[in-house]
């Protein structure tokens, strides 16, 4: 029936766990793992968080993912070094941006749990998850103009989005940092708490969903994302064939029997 | 070669006494103290050994405040002087951390504490004042607004009323009417003064650190929250304090009749 996979566990950058959340269920755990870097994000680093990621969401067991930097750093930005002599061209053809976009093909839902400094490629690592949980020490910003270029993994789209045309130019324009309050006053974040509860938020936050019917749950996230690139009217009626379509599912039925009934719903994730 | 404007004395006790170190000034602020005052509080913030910071003046004054006499504020040639990035990068970044680090700050107030100095002594956690000494806001009286967080510290310490009459007469108040009104928490004779302080701080340098930090983190939160939001992020707090290795030590100590010995964890 499910098919369980453990992800690799010689991963050189990251470190990639399951942890149980109660009814067979279970949330994947990623956590970047280069703190002599602040948890710089090389091709190589990318590669292995794109890919356990990916396992993640291949994984029936496996409902929420959660990605965090552990509890100093989150990730202080791009590896510059590597950038630094690099021609238009070895950028365009090694192109390592693109591996980022396999982030957003995900299925399931990614917690973003950020405590110090998420910079650069940092911050736009976070605003690709779909839930940010903040410590009250993070630090985010968009400083790429400091060195002579733009954000380059969705910092001006996704940003420009979350908190507007006016905020985001500022952000983006003057390079500076903004504290965990600032972004969810904005709107940017979900939550913030003090720095040693963080991971721990997540992972509640995170077994929350994957209690949840798996289906539904990937179909809600399909439709929230798909606000950002449709017209309104485009969006209601995607929304709304998911809606319909979701009665075809086995958790639906067994949702609304076990609401009637007065009784838990058993869920199969089908 | 001169006398460095900050000293800085660790006591064995885990208490560290910090000196506003220019005498013939009254301990007022110059560039150079308000940068060197800025890093031993860096310093003892990120210091382990450190448990409880006490902060005092050389000499006959607590601190006269900004030192009228030193450049950055005056103007020159008729220029317009920038009091602005004079607070954000000397006075701001000082009291933020008085307020904000997870370490217990005390004022040991020996003599006069005026302008800033008056402002630092109230942004710290506690008071203790010889019996001479005395508070002046007196940026009223050179036309300037309490500055150095005065506006936001005095009416949370001696509510608005008497926040106003401090902030718009710039008259002094003596270590006698202070105590009454809540200014400072302890009032002592100036020849014990020194005494009394280093005991209140080595009992704070004894404590469950982490736990103080956290009360620290709780009452600067609950003082910008509505109720309900304060009672959630207080859950986080105790849940936080019940982890660390002097909770368990304080529950044992109380069971068994004996005195906590707490490490700070």
């Amino acid at each position: 029936m499910t098919i369980t996979q453990t992800p690799a566990t010689n991963y050189q950058y990251i470190l990639a766990s399951r942890e149980e959340a109660g009814a067979g269920r279970f949330i994947g755990i990623v956590q970047l793992n280069r703190p002599d870097v602040l948890n710089a994000l090389s091709p190589d680093l990318m590669g292995e968080l794109v890919e356990a990621l990916e396992t993640f969401d291949n994984d029936a067991a496996v409902g929420c993912m959660i990605v965090t930097g552990g509890e100093k750093v989150f990730a202080a930005g791009a590896d510059i070094k590597r950038m630094a002599e690099a021609s238009a061209v070895d950028m365009l053809l090694i192109d390592q941006l693109a591996r980022w976009d396999r982030i957003r093909k995900l299925h399931k839902p990614v917690i973003a749990a950020v405590n110090g400094f998420a910079l650069g490629g940092g911050c736009e690592l976070t605003m690709m998850c779909d839930i940010i949980i903040a410590g009250e020490n993070a630090k985010f910003g968009q400083p790429e103009i400091n060195i002579g270029v733009i954000p380059g993994a969705g910092g001006t789209q996704r940003l420009t989005r979350a908190v507007g045309k006016a905020k985001a130019m500022e952000l983006i324009l003057t390079g500076r940092h903004f504290t965990a309050q600032e972004a969810l006053d904005m709107g940017l974040i979900t939550n913030v708490v003090p720095p040693e509860l963080t991971i721990e938020e997540a992972k509640a936050m995170a077994k929350t969903i994957a209690g949840k019917p798996a289906i539904a749950v990937r179909l809600a996230k399909e439709a929230i994302l798909k606000a950002f690139d449709t017209t309104i009217e485009g969006g209601l009626d995607y929304e709304r064939k998911l809606f319909y379509l979701l009665f075809a599912s086995a958790d639906q039925k067994e949702g609304m029997a076990a609401f009637m009934e007065k009784r838990q719903p058993a869920w199969t994730g089908s | 070669m001169s006398s460095p404007s900050i000293l800085i004395e660790p006591q064995d006790t885990g208490v560290l006494l910090v000196k506003f170190n220019r005498p013939d000034a009254l301990n007022a602020f110059d560039d150079e103290m308000s940068y060197a005052f800025q890093d031993a509080l860096k310093n003892a913030e990120k210091d382990k050994a450190v448990r409880c910071i006490l902060i005092t003046g050389e000499g006959r004054g607590f601190c006269a405040g900004q030192d009228l006499k030193s450049r950055s504020i005056t103007s020159e040639n008729g220029a317009v002087p920038h009091l602005g990035e004079s607070i954000r990068k000397r006075y701001a970044p000082i009291i933020s951390r008085l307020r904000n680090m997870e370490k217990p700050t005390i004022a040991m107030v020996n003599g006069v504490a005026a302008g800033a100095g008056a402002s630092i002594a109230f942004a710290c956690d506690l008071r203790i004042a010889a019996q001479s000494a005395k508070f002046i806001q007196a940026f009223v009286k050179v036309g300037l607004v309490p500055d150095s967080g005065a506006c936001w510290l005095l009416p949370r310490l001696v509510g608005w009323g008497r926040a106003m009459e401090l902030a718009l007469t710039g008259e002094a108040i003596n270590a006698e009417k202070a105590l009454d009104w809540g200014l400072v928490n302890r009032v002592v004779a100036d020849e014990s003064l020194q005494e009394e302080a280093l005991a209140l701080a080595t009992q704070m340098a004894q404590g469950p650190t982490k736990a103080i930090g956290l009360i620290k983190r709780a009452m600067n939160r609950a003082m910008s929250m509505d109720l309900d939001s304060y009672l959630e992020y207080e859950a986080h707090t105790q849940e936080i304090a019940g982890r660390t290795t002097d909770y368990k030590e304080g529950v044992a100590a109380f069971m068994e009749k004996r005195p906590a010995q707490f490490v700070g964890q």
